[in-house]
């Protein structure tokens, strides 16, 4: 039902994301939900004359995700958000709040994660 | 140079809400500007999990008293979306009445915070004065001031009689000849102009750039409304972006001004064409599948990404508020103004932080 969506993958990301900056897409948000099996899906969507793009990544939770935030300055506080409710890691943050954009210290559960598990906020 | 770090918030009298800045300073000039949020974050994504999807209407409405029935309007097209629900043209009428008169009430009292802002009382006793008429037309309309709950999947749950369309017209009509009768006193006032003519200026690439929504990309010169995706009844009704070029803080309250005006001339079109007919469809079964709506709230654009698994649940509902988009321009805007400015420039992008810490 979503129009306009590209797979992509892990290794491919930041050039897709490129591509759409140098297309003169503007940067709308991302949208993760978690799929289960320690995986989510994440989709970055862009939009050009009220047309959006969609660019879909299905990520391992536990493994670094490049961010955009260097190439599209405004994903740094969705990435920092989604770090905080999925435990995601975005390698190369230009701002990190370190999971604590949100969350206090205190904070050692995953939110938006059903299978909700105990972590260790990162310092 | 000395650089000095000053805490800008979480409370600060221009703040109805809490955000922190921390400013870096140089003399009396913003260097850099760096966000804290978190203050007052209610994590109602997470209630989607235990609240069904008619329930989850209520939800959205309270990510924001302000645009609370824009917000349900957005969430509500894309379970329709999902569920491929026709909804009656009457409902759709309906949604853009309200949604208008919400634009409007929104508008009117940011006018008035931003007189405020900059120490204008009088200014902004007017327009809370003038919204007052909105507000009334809302609770006699949805039986609410701010929370209305008239949206639901499928259409609407009130309906207006033509005795209350005739009232609802001569309200706006009144409302607007108000609001005219102020635009000398807030667009060429010489108070005004000094503290917002050229402070907190957001190149229209700038804005492009850093993902900029609303009134805020609108003030840079981007002619982007989310309104001209015909979504409601939109595409009944004639419809042009309001735009202004110069991206500064009085821009930014131009264009607000403007589409306060332009909100009534919605209105009065809406309820000229409102047909009659069902207000709402019958809506049988779950959601399965998954859909991005997009409206335009009176910050800007709101988007919804919703996936349903064909239960009563949702896997996912992710709201993506104007606020959150405009953050990042903000840290554009503020560095290299005077101290004095920042509460005229981080009001100039209408602020919600209920909306950002949904």
């Amino acid at each position: 039902m979503i129009e306009n969506q590209i797979e992509i993958t892990l290794e491919s990301l930041v050039g897709e994301v490129s591509k759409m900056k140098s297309a003169g897409q503007r940067f709308v948000t991302l949208s993760c939900t978690n799929i289960g099996e320690g995986k989510v899906d994440i989709i970055y969507h862009f939009d050009k004359d009220e047309v959006l793009t969609n660019l879909r990544l299905t990520a391992d939770i536990d493994k670094p995700i490049p961010s955009v935030s260097g190439i599209y300055f405004a994903a740094l506080l969705v990435e920092n958000e989604l770090q905080d409710q999925f435990a995601l890691t975005f390698e190369g943050l230009v701002l990190d709040y370190g999971r604590k954009l949100y969350l206090d210290d205190e904070i050692t559960i995953i939110p938006m994660c059903n299978n909700t598990k105990a972590m260790t906020p990162k310092k | 140079m000395a650089r000095t770090i000053i805490p800008f918030g979480p409370q600060h009298p221009v703040l109805p809400e809490p955000l922190h800045v921390k400013l870096v300073v140089e003399d009396e000039i913003v260097q850099e500007a760096i966000p804290a949020l978190g203050y007052v974050h209610r994590g109602l994504e997470k209630l989607a999990e235990i609240r069904d999807y008619h329930q989850m209407i209520q939800i959205v409405e309270r990510v924001c008293g302000i645009c609370s029935n824009i917000h349900s309007m957005c969430y509500c097209q894309g379970i329709e979306e999902i569920m491929g629900v026709e909804v009656p043209d009457r409902a759709k009428y309906l949604r853009t009445i309200w949604s208008e008169l919400h634009r409007m009430h929104s508008h009117l009292l940011w006018l008035g915070l931003f007189a405020d802002a900059f120490g204008f009382e009088a200014l902004f006793m007017q327009f809370w004065r003038i919204r007052e008429r909105i507000m009334d037309i809302n609770e006699a309309t949805t039986g609410s001031r701010v929370i209305t709950s008239v949206n639901v999947v499928g259409g609407v749950r009130q309906d207006l009689t033509p005795e209350m369309c005739s009232w609802i017209l001569s309200e706006v009509n009144t409302a607007e000849k108000e609001i005219k009768g102020l635009q000398n006193t807030i667009l060429n006032d010489y108070t005004v102009c000094t503290r917002t003519k050229g402070v907190g200026v957001l190149t229209k690439e700038q804005a492009y750039d850093l993902g900029a929504a609303g009134p805020t990309l609108r003030g840079s010169g981007v002619a982007s409304d989310m309104r001209l995706l015909k979504y409601a009844a939109f595409d009944k009704i004639d419809f042009e972006p309001v735009v202004e070029n110069d991206g500064d803080c009085y821009a930014r309250s131009t264009v607000r001004f403007r589409e306060t005006l332009q909100s009534a001339e919605l209105v009065r079109q809406a309820l000229a064409g409102l047909p009659q007919g069902e207000i709402a469809t019958k809506v049988k079964g779950n959601p399965e599948g998954e859909v991005i709506t997009r409206v335009e709230q009176p910050r800007g654009e709101c988007l919804y990404y919703i996936k349903g698994n064909g239960s009563k649940y949702l896997d996912r509902v992710r709201i993506r508020t104007p606020t959150f988009a405009n953050i990042p321009p903000l840290l554009a805007m503020l560095p290299h103004c005077e101290l004095a400015d920042v509460p005229v420039i981080i009001l100039s992008i209408d602020p919600c932080i209920s909306c950002t810490e949904r």
